[in-house]
């Protein structure tokens, strides 16, 4: 089996956040991570390929800080990084995205499954999931909590996926684009020598020319970030001579809150 | 013809809540544009459905009743929706931001080359280009985005960031039929079976949510957290220290790799408020913190705090209610 991985790299989810005067993100000293959510893609494509035989390829689109993350994939245990990018495509949305992966899949050739995180920790749309697999036309599944039977055989895959109501049991042909949840595994520690390894990797990089594909006109743009309203008020310490007359005190309050 | 289209997410012939919230807030983006709201309602034996988004708000239904769309299913959901899309070329497509509405949306705006706005939490339509705000970077900052004022622009609303109108069982409408586009032996997935979580509320829908942390301890020091959530119809919500501690499962969890919620009352028991917990709930309108220390970072972000023993407290709290209640 070939497994692809999609991730890049996000702040540390402590990092304390603030906007620069040009309008970017920054996050002091905090170094960049990989999207804790694709620590589970990473995992799962591991376990899979060990079960089945096969190699794992993570691919992160981006600029080069986000060799982070394909690195620390390295250092998991992924046998190759891609990192596809061209300066051209600054700007582009998430239908520029999925073309250009899913491209870079295609260029690929052999690959049975592409994995994804439930979401990225920043940004966190999801839609570059689904958007990649519809570009693909290949089966997709979304919130994937647990692969329940895997047959590269066969072309088939069946799993279970956590939506609002329950869990779902669905099945279908490879090839598979899904995203995976929180809880599907526990991703591995890096080992020393795959740090090793990774600290060495020359990680290529695929630009506009390498991939042949074209990059649709973005048809939504992000104008600003800005930070959260603050909170109003302090917080009311609710002191009291007994455990009942605190939980009294309170219920009044949140009573004239109307939120109960 | 121009419109403002809804997508009506079901189970089992049931609208989701935020479908309803979707519908309120497309009224007004379809007000400001002039011109009409569909609501879009696809399923098997969906009459009732098709009724009730009159009530809800809609001036048409488009409907798809067919055996092939008993389940929700990308292949012929998606299918049938970029053809609605592409035939009638709708200003605005909108839909709740569940797991199948973001699916959903995402694979019919890349079929139609549209923009997308994801999970928003105020959206505006001024002009014809939708602006929208969304929660980034694991609810520390806003941004505004922008979709492109030509073609038809998506945008997926989260749960309860926005009102349903009250139903209205006078209002009715014309009612639209049609066919699907894929039959069953052109669709690859096939749903085998679905285990309902029963007998508890969605945390992304609850009013009112109680949550637990690590200083729970045990699976059944759960059990005040519960009795009060029972007596105020809320559900129940952890830290993930308290998932991962195997107190409760991971669907409980709230927060940054857990789940994103804004109830009206937040009751947070025995929780630091760590920054990763914050991110998934500080935007619940009432915050309510019980914990032994009166530093804990929690107490910044609550209205209210009681500085004592959640295992003294939540009883305490839970008999008040229930007299207050009439329980
Ligand atoms: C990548 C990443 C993602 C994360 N995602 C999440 C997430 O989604 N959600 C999340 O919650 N966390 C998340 N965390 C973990 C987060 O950093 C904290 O570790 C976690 O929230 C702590 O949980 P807690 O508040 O229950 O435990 P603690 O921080 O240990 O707090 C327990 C609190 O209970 C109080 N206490 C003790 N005994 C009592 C008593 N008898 N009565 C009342 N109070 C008492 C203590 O004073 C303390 O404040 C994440 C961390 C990382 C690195
Ligand atoms: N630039 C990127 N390159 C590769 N994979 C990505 C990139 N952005 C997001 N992903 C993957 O897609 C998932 C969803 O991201 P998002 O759509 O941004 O929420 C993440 O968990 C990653 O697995």
């Amino acid at each position: 089996m070939h497994i692809v991985v999609g991730t890049r790299s996000t702040p540390d989810t402590a990092a304390k956040l603030d906007i620069a005067a040009d309008g970017r993100v920054t996050w002091g000293d905090s170094p960049l991570v990989m999207n804790p959510w694709d620590e589970y893609a990473v995992e799962e494509a591991l376990i899979r390929t060990k079960e089945h035989g096969g190699t794992v390829t993570v691919i992160a689109v981006g600029p080069e800080e986000h060799d982070e993350a394909l690195k620390h994939a390295i250092a998991m245990g992924a046998k190759s990084a891609i990192r596809l990018w061209d300066d051209a495509w600054e700007g582009m949305d998430s239908l520029g995205y999925a073309a250009v992966f899913a491209a870079a899949v295609q260029k690929l050739g052999d690959v049975d499954m592409v994995l994804f995180g439930k979401e990225a920790a920043d940004e966190a749309t999801d839609q570059f999931i689904f958007q990649t697999a519809r570009k693909l036309g290949w089966t997709l599944l979304g919130y994937v909590a647990s692969i329940e039977e895997l047959d590269p055989d066969g072309g088939t895959v069946k799993v279970a996926q956590m939506l609002e109501e329950g869990r779902q049991i669905a099945s279908g042909p490879l090839p598979v684009v899904m995203n995976v949840l929180k809880g599907i595994n526990e991703p591995r520690y890096p080992s020393f020598m795959g740090i090793r390894k990774a600290t060495k990797a020359q990680i290529p990089v695929w630009d506009a020319a390498e991939l042949g594909e074209d990059v649709p006109a973005p048809k939504t743009r992000l104008i600003a970030y800005r930070h959260l309203p603050v909170r109003e008020g302090e917080c009311e310490i609710i002191e009291a001579e007994s455990v009942e007359e605190q939980a009294r005190i309170l219920v009044e309050r949140l009573m004239a809150e109307k939120v109960v | 013809m121009s419109a403002v289209y809804v997508w009506i997410e079901q189970f089992k012939g049931k609208a989701a809540p935020v479908a309803w919230e979707a519908l309120g807030k497309g009224r007004e983006v379809a007000d400001t544009l002039g011109v009409p709201l569909t609501a879009l309602v696809f399923g098997e034996g969906v009459d009732a459905l098709a009724a009730e988004a009159f009530h809800y708000g809609a001036d048409k239904v488009i409907q798809a009743d067919d055996s092939t769309l008993a389940d929700y299913r990308m292949e012929p959901y998606a299918a049938l929706l970029s053809k609605l899309v592409e035939d009638n070329g709708p200003r605005v497509v909108l839909a709740g931001a569940t797991s199948r509405g973001k699916e959903l949306l995402a694979v019919s705006a890349l079929d139609t080359g549209s923009g997308l706005l994801a999970d928003v939490l105020e959206l505006e339509a001024d002009g014809g280009a939708l602006t929208a705000t969304r929660s980034v970077y694991g609810g520390k900052l806003l941004s505004t985005v922008e979709a492109a004022a030509d073609g038809t622009q998506y945008a997926t609303l989260r749960s309860r960031a926005f009102q349903a109108l009250e139903p209205d069982e006078s209002r009715s409408g014309e009612i639209t039929k049609v066919d699907p586009v894929l039959t069953e032996d052109q669709i690859t997935v096939k749903i085998e079976s679905f285990e309902e979580t029963t007998g508890e509320i969605s945390l992304t829908d609850a009013a009112i949510i109680v949550s637990g942390g690590r200083a729970v301890g045990s699976p059944e020091g759960f059990a005040p957290v519960r009795a009060l959530a029972e007596v105020l119809g809320a559900a129940v919500g952890a830290s993930r220290a308290a998932v991962d501690a195997g107190y409760i499962s991971y669907d409980h969890q709230v927060g940054q790799t857990g789940k994103v919620v804004s109830p009206d009352l937040y009751i947070a028991c025995g929780i630091s408020g760590a920054i990763q917990h914050q991110a998934g709930m500080r935007t619940s309108k009432v915050i309510v913190a019980i914990n032994t220390d009166p530093e804990a970072p929690i107490f910044k972000l609550a209205q209210y705090g009681i500085v004592n023993d959640m295992f003294q407290v939540l009883p305490a709290l839970t008999e008040e209610f229930k007299k207050r209640l009439g329980k």
